[in-house]
């Protein structure tokens, strides 16, 4: 008798021989070294880089978005110059590397503790006095923050361009003002559109947020590298951190999945579940794990 | 001479679009408690007209007043200078307008709808808000819809909550654009007797509409427009019946 559908015979035999060559290797080959990911999955290193790496992820992201909400709304200003103004800061920060602009912010804030204090410039400085790790970490902070606000100013903008204009114009008939209107009728609408690809900047900024490493904070990356610097263990050690990278991207996706839902009410259909987790959360009959609108 | 000011006031109102000229001098009186249908072909500039009167659109010359006052301006010499932005929207709030589309607020219920507006421009307590959008859903019968969202309503249902939310803010004068246009026939009268309910209660009226017997019935005037200017005015029963231009009689003679 035939195969009925031969091809998909082989990419399976293929790809189940893939998956065990990679187990294979993954549990016997040495260079994983999954004693030494388990000593220091957990050590003190390491979960001080992971709340760094947590704090630089917030509040880099708590700038970009405030101040880019406050770009998406200068640039629909009737104001020329205002508008002007926004599109520039747009075209310049989404114009230039992220690494080269927290590397300019560290060097710029490294010039503070040299005047004050007289500590002098280089690699010094990572084991320094409390002011040059703060300045470093200013450095990161506003390094990701400044470029991410571009990049969010774009997603806002997006998000009020696709609100009706006809929601404008009847709360214009009720005498409501312009800033009463973007806060109480036009943001919340454009939240649908806008909180999406939040979540995926979020989960985007917790792994750029490694690049700090380059201003010499030590998040989690950075914790990782000098811990192998010296003991050599390379790869174990890039292996926690990915593993630590990847809890945390994980739990972010779930929570999107349910701000999305919020943001979804007062809309017929309800938000469909996009990824892994979330069809997971689904099959698993969680309850509320998706709402259904019934019109009463 | 008359007993009573205008309601609204338009004197020699033009409106252009770039090289499109959509209003060409509209002059036009509706007294209070008077009830205004406007009539006319697609693109005669009748959206355009109401938009105007509640500063939507700005006038490139002539002057509107409502009750006595110019909507968006204010008058020195005899240039027009425009309102700074609280003083337009104190004058927009004692207009209400019901648009063909709704326009409902999609994230708030269909109270929320009716009460956000005092709340948020007249500062009114939130108790004393809701308590006044409870009283005008059930006005247009739907006080058991309260917590429904806009989706969750029929389009009849639907513009009669945007009514109400008109409502709330107590307006001197109703505009209304094409109400029942989006509506499936079985769903016209609902929205037309909340109308004729609010026509009844003496509130000012400026409907637009392609509804004959609504403005044969509700309506003190009629008011046809084509090309921008107003054509034919007067009683809407002997301008139905006998309209006295050719133009009126065309339009009639495709709507009825
Ligand atoms: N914002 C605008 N910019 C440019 N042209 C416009 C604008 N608004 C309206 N117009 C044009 O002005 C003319 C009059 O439009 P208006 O909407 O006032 O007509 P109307 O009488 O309400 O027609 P309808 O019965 O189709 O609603 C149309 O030709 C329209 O294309
Ligand atoms: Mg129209």
């Amino acid at each position: 008798m035939p195969l009925r559908h031969p091809w998909r015979w082989v990419a399976t035999v293929v790809v189940l021989v893939l998956a065990a060559m990679l187990v294979h290797s993954l549990v016997t080959d040495a260079t994983y070294g999954w004693g030494v990911v388990g000593q220091y999955m957990l050590s003190g290193p390491i979960l001080r880089g992971l709340l760094l790496t947590l704090e630089l992820t917030g509040a880099a992201m708590a700038i970009g978005i405030a101040l880019g909400v406050t770009l998406a709304i200068l640039r629909l200003s009737p104001n020329p110059l205002l508008s002007g103004a926004s599109w520039l800061y747009i075209w310049f920060f989404r114009g230039t590397p992220v690494l080269v602009q927290i590397v300019f912010w560290y060097n710029i804030s490294a010039l503070y503790p040299h005047v004050g204090i007289g500590i002098p410039f280089g690699p010094v400085l990572v084991h320094g006095s409390a002011n040059s790790i703060v300045s470093s970490l200013v450095a990161a902070i506003l390094g990701l923050g400044l470029n991410e606000a571009a990049y969010y100013a774009e997603i806002v903008r997006a998000g009020i361009l696709s609100v009706d204009t006809g929601q404008t114009e009847a709360a214009q008939s009720l005498g409501m003002p312009r800033v009463v209107i973007m806060r109480k009728v036009v943001l919340p609408q454009a939240m649908r559109v806008i909180v999406p690809p939040t979540g995926n900047e979020t989960i985007s900024m917790l792994k750029t947020s490694s690049l700090a490493s380059a201003a010499a904070v030590a998040e989690l990356f950075y914790s990782a590298q000098l811990i192998y610097a010296r003991n050599y263990e390379t790869i174990p050690l890039l292996v926690v951190a990915s593993l630590w990278y990847l809890a945390l991207t994980t739990l972010l996706t779930i929570g999107q999945h349910y701000i999305e839902r919020y943001y979804a009410r007062g809309s017929v259909p309800s938000v469909p579940p996009r990824t892994f987790p979330e069809l997971l959360l689904r099959s698993l009959g969680r309850p509320g794990a998706r709402r259904r609108e019934v019109p009463s | 001479m008359r007993a009573t000011a205008p309601m609204l006031l338009a004197q020699g109102v033009h409106k252009r679009f770039g090289a499109l000229e959509v209003l060409r001098g509209i002059d036009l009186e509706v007294a209070p408690r008077e009830v205004m249908c406007l009539l006319g072909p697609s693109g005669s500039g009748k959206s355009t007209f109401l938009r105007c009167v509640n500063h939507l659109e700005q006038v490139d010359s002539g002057r509107l007043y409502v009750d006595g006052v110019l909507v968006g301006y204010e008058e020195r010499g005899d240039r027009l200078h425009e309102l700074h932005e609280r003083e337009v929207c104190r004058r927009r709030a004692e207009i209400g307008m019901v648009f063909q589309r709704f326009n409902l607020f999609p994230h708030m219920t269909a109270l929320e709808n009716v009460a956000a507006a005092p709340v948020l421009v007249k500062k009114e307590p939130r108790a004393v808000a809701v308590e006044r959008a409870a009283r005008l859903l059930d006005r247009v019968g739907l006080l058991a819809r309260s917590d429904a969202y806009p989706s969750q309503l029929s389009g009849g249902q639907q513009q009669r909550v945007a009514i109400a939310r008109a409502l709330a803010m107590q307006p001197k004068l109703m505009l209304f654009d094409e109400p029942t246009s989006a509506l499936d026939p079985e769903l016209v009268g609902e929205v037309l007797d909340a109308m004729r309910g609010l026509a009844e209660d003496g509130m000012t009226m400026v409907v637009v509409t392609h509804e004959i017997g609504f403005a044969r019935e509700v309506g003190d005037a009629l008011v046809f427009m084509d090309g921008g200017r107003v054509v034919e005015s007067g009683v809407p029963r002997d301008v139905i019946a006998h309209p006295s231009q050719e133009r009126t009689r065309a339009f009639l003679s495709k709507v009825l």
